[in-house]
């Protein structure tokens, strides 16, 4: 039976003790008086808490007892791909050859950095049938803003301002909307048909004069294959618009099937889900961005190009229509770094493996699961990486919500699919297992999906207060949002006042 | 290769059989006809393989230990203490995601609520995000946030001229598709804001945007004049700050800041090359302030037994709930850089926090000092960190000169401002040792 540790850790300002240190500073070179200005000078109240070494440290090893991750077992999070990161990533990503170089540094003295991002260049444009890539984005969300600025700025330069309105299907992760509205665009929702794909018909009532472009994920959020693709393509493409792949979900024909053969002009990766570098807990991740040659002159500057005549790798500005920047340097580094090293050890047979058994694992759950009570299946049954169950007939039949399947999954020790999204599905269970699962994992997933059913319809209650055995009960998401607290700051005026019992 | 990463590659067979499926090719049945085919990129290797041929690769990169670096300029070389990267290493933080399910994830809700603390404490602002990509994306997220806070009804977004490059060239983009119009500000002859040339430029101001310290490494002596001339004109207040200077200098919240951007990641990370970093964004404690906030945001709160817990909070602003119209697009954000950060500054506590701008400003001081003794330093004031140095002879020429001694100069910022010359930032921290500047100085003064 699972049990996560349950520490009962204090806020590291409620550990502290006046006088002690957690860290020595090397001295002055020289005591030289430095006057800051009078009204500069800081006068009002450092509050940082005083902690030792050892207590610091024993602080956050607590904390990270009450924390799960891939490492502790199965994450299914759909759309996430929280796969295995392999230590050797780690290894090789805080070496001090990676750790302590600075990024303004002399080009000949960081030659082994910028042939770690023009070789991981060369691996993601063959994985994904594209010419040229950025490596700066520093996320996926990132990576759509530089596509869609892209887009933006190739309409403008052919003289086709209006070109203002993006297509999305309902389908779309929510930062596909999100990107396109902050580069300015109107988005356009296009709905999905009986199959969970794209209506074809809707699609070509939605393009005009207007449309600047399509951003799709294929696989799509429900695990299923785009099979119109070449269609899609097409009426997009006779539309005078731009086909953007979301790279969230490659892992599902990693190795095997190229976005750019698909038709895509511009796609983005995620490197901390299908290149296997950690999430950390929500970032830092990477999200670099491929086009085809008609676009590259748009990229974000600078480039890494390599001179055949000196032998020598470079940080190329020289990108005419550029959308300048959109994150500071050229990337989160340390995140390439890991996604080259599991490149090379994968290599083509191995990243082949990685879809196929990804797409196994999804099919084997999916076939698993289907027909247990409570659940049902909406869609084409063939999914590829991942597949999306609804609980609408659990809700139904017996109050328990998708939300409380998922709180009581965290009771064996598992962590919980995607819930509600995406958002055309009622109740939906984002399922994503990937290939670094074994059987016996899935299988035990299955019986806990099934043992939370026979609950449902037997004891309800135990699912709807779920999880039980976790570091804490059901957190009141409802009482954070009336009442925000979010510092410590915050948290001390209120409990002074008396407003706060915890 | 990899197979020793997926464990059902000894499974196909048996898997395929059990769920009615006869090949792997059947589950790829609905992939239109001629997609499907083989890469061109090498055969996997062996993890040994890999780690020589990285380790190779590597061995072409020299750092900061093996050669005297002088290069700021809005990356330093920090000093992170050892224990740091080990509590970052831990794979239960290591390897979860965005904390979607709280009640398994304690562990890093609470981590990333103490660094939003941590920040609070620092900047003087009570409400702060868990972490934007970098300082340049916070600064860009920040001037949209004013646009929202005035409805969309002004478009201007004012900032010194010399704001760091990279940050103002994030902006511009950031800004675009909103059609926000990016006036910049003169420096006057002392390396400061002229405030002369905002009051003209103020007008219908969304933000007025000011640096602690510059680009030139000077602090700003009129940040509270800068945020007074803002809010007359009924603009925000902007302030980015190098989050090192506060334990000496005074935080922007109190000196006026509506909203404070700056770099956490100089806190517990390395220079990476630089990346990873994590963005700061921290405002008022006003639900019209908090309500435009972009970013995650993680809240205290109890469970059902009444026990103090935490959660990620105010997520109808975000974009998985309100798609195209959220406060901004991120998702995934720098949450372990953040929680580096956090662990980096409670070991510091108050009395490290002062310290450390101590140290760095007596060193900056030190290097200013020698430096004087051979070349040009264009504005006085005080240096914190970066210092302009200005050369009569091409700086290519000195920077060769340094080199070839193994020492690496400045940062040339003639590309971006022609009107300085031949003019250079140099960079001291704590981490900076009186020889490697005693060997800068012998050194220029041999090309000098």
């Amino acid at each position: 039976m699972f049990r996560q540790a349950k520490w009962d850790e204090p806020l590291i300002f409620e550990l502290s003790r006046p006088g002690r240190v957690g860290y020595t500073l090397p001295k002055p070179i020289e005591d030289i008086k430095v006057d800051i200005p009078e009204k500069l000078r800081r006068k009002s109240k450092l509050e940082l808490p005083e902690l030792s070494e050892p207590e610091i440290v024993k602080h956050y090893t607590r904390l990270s007892e009450m924390n799960y991750g891939v490492d502790s077992g199965i994450y299914p999070l759909g759309s996430c791909t929280m796969k295995y990161n392999p230590k050797i990533n780690e290894e090789i990503a805080t070496h001090p050859k990676v750790a302590y170089i600075h990024p303004y540094q002399d080009e000949r003295t960081v030659q082994g950095a910028l042939a770690i991002m023009w070789e991981l260049e060369q691996w993601l444009k063959e994985i994904t049938g594209m010419d040229r890539f950025t490596l700066q984005p520093a996320a996926g969300a990132n990576g759509e803003f530089t596509g869609v600025m892209i887009i933006r700025a190739y309409h403008l330069d052919n003289g086709e301002p209006q070109r203002n309105e993006m297509l999305v299907p309902d389908s779309a992760h929510g930062t596909n909307p999100a990107s396109a509205a902050m580069a300015g665009f109107k988005v356009i929702e296009i709905p999905s048909n009986e199959n969970g794909t794209i209506d074809l018909e809707a699609l070509e009532n939605a393009v005009s004069e207007r449309t600047a472009g399509l951003m799709l994920t294929n696989p799509n959020t429900l695990g299923i294959f785009e099979d119109e693709i070449v269609e899609i393509a097409k009426i997009i493409h006779k539309a005078g618009g731009l086909l953007y792949y979301d790279g969230a979900n490659l892992n599902g024909i990693l190795g095997k099937i190229r976005p750019g053969d698909m038709g895509f002009d511009i796609v983005h990766l995620n490197l901390h889900k299908t290149f296997s570098t950690p999430h950390g807990g929500g970032g830092p991740g990477a999200g670099p961005v491929g086009v085809k040659e008609f676009l590259k002159d748009y990229l974000p500057v600078p480039l890494v190009s390599y001179d055949e005549k000196s032998g020598r790798y470079y940080l190329d500005y020289n990108v005419p229509k550029s959308i300048g920047k959109v994150k500071e340097l050229y990337g989160n580094f340390a995140v390439l770094v890991r996604a080259l090293t599991y490149l090379k050890i994968m290599g083509r047979d191995g990243l082949r493996e990685v879809s196929e058994i990804a797409v196994l694992n999804a099919n084997y759950l999916t076939q698993k699961l289907k027909g247990t009570r409570g659940y049902s299946l909406p869609g084409k049954e063939l999914r590829k990486h991942e597949v999306v169950f609804s609980a609408e007939p659990m809700k139904k039949e017996t109050g328990v919500k998708a939300l409380d399947v998922a709180k009581r999954l965290l009771d064996f020790g598992m962590h919980a699919p995607t819930i509600y999204f995406p958002l055309i599905v009622h109740e939906a269970l984002m399922i994503e297992p990937t290939e670094t699962v074994s059987k016996e994992e899935l299988d035990a997933y299955v019986e806990a999906l099934k043992r939370i059913s026979e609950e449902a319809y037997t004891n309800p209650e135990i699912v709807k207060s779920a999880p039980h055995n976790t570091a804490v009960k059901r957190v009141d998401d409802v009482l954070a949002a009336k009442k925000p607290i979010v510092t410590w700051r915050m948290y001390k005026e209120l409990k002074e006042k008396g407003e706060v019992d915890y | 290769m990899g197979k020793h990463y997926i464990p059902n590659s000894a499974h196909k067979e048996e898997m395929l059989k059990e769920i009615g499926f006869s090949s792997i090719e059947e589950l790829f049945a609905d992939v239109p006809e001629g997609f499907i085919r083989e890469f061109n990129v090498p055969e996997g290797k062996s993890e040994y393989e890999v780690f020589m041929e990285m380790n190779e690769i590597l061995s072409k990169n020299k750092t900061v230990l093996e050669m005297p670096t002088f290069l700021g300029a809005g990356t330093y070389f920090h000093y992170v203490p050892a224990h740091v990267k080990y509590l970052i290493e831990r794979s239960e933080f290591l390897t979860s995601y965005t904390p979607y399910q709280a009640e398994i994830s304690q562990g890093m809700l609470q981590a990333l609520f103490e660094y939003q603390s941590l920040i609070a404490e620092l900047v003087g602002l009570p409400v702060v995000n868990s972490s934007m990509y970098d300082w340049g994306s916070a600064l860009g997220e920040a001037a949209l946030m004013t646009v929202r806070l005035h409805r969309g009804k002004r478009l201007k977004f004012v900032v010194p001229k010399h704001t760091h490059p990279e940050r103002m060239q994030v902006l511009k983009t950031y800004t675009r598709g909103a059609n926000l119009e990016i006036v910049e500000v003169k420096w006057n002859d002392r390396g400061q804001v002229d405030l002369e040339d905002l009051k003209e430029k103020v007008n219908d101001a969304a933000g007025v945007y000011v640096e602690i310290p510059n680009f030139f490494g000077l602090l700003e002596e009129n940040i509270q004049e800068i945020g007074e001339i803002a809010h007359e004109a009924g603009a925000y207040f902007v302030v980015g700050v190098d989050p090192t200077i506060l334990g000496v200098v005074e935080a922007p919240g109190e000196l006026g800041a509506d909203i404070v951007v700056g770099e956490a990641s100089y806190f517990g990370s390395p220079m990476n090359f630089g990346g990873p970093r994590a963005g700061i964004f921290a405002t008022r404690n006003d639900p019209k302030f908090i309500r435009q906030m972009p970013g995650r945001i993680i809240g205290m709160t109890k469970d059902a037994e009444g026990k103090r817990a935490f959660v990620m909070t105010l997520q109808t602003r975000e974009q998985h709930i309100r798609r195209a119209k959220a406060t901004s697009n991120i998702c995934s954000n720098e949450a372990l850089v953040a929680v580096a950060a956090a662990i980096h500054i409670a070991s510091l506590g108050p009395k490290g926090m002062q310290e450390l701008g101590e140290v760095i400003l007596k060193n900056t001081a030190y290097l200013k000092k020698r430096l004087s003794e051979v070349a040009e330093i264009p504005f006085d004031g005080v240096n914190f960190k970066d210092v302009l140095v200005k050369f009569e002879k091409p700086y290519q020429e000195i920077h060769e000169h340094l080199l070839q001694k193994n020492i690496h100069g400045g940062y040339y910022v003639k590309p971006h401002f022609p009107e300085l010359g031949e003019s250079a930032l140099f960079a001291a921290t704590e981490t900076t040792r009186k020889e490697w500047i005693d060997a800068l100085i012998d050194a220029l003064r041999e090309v000098l």
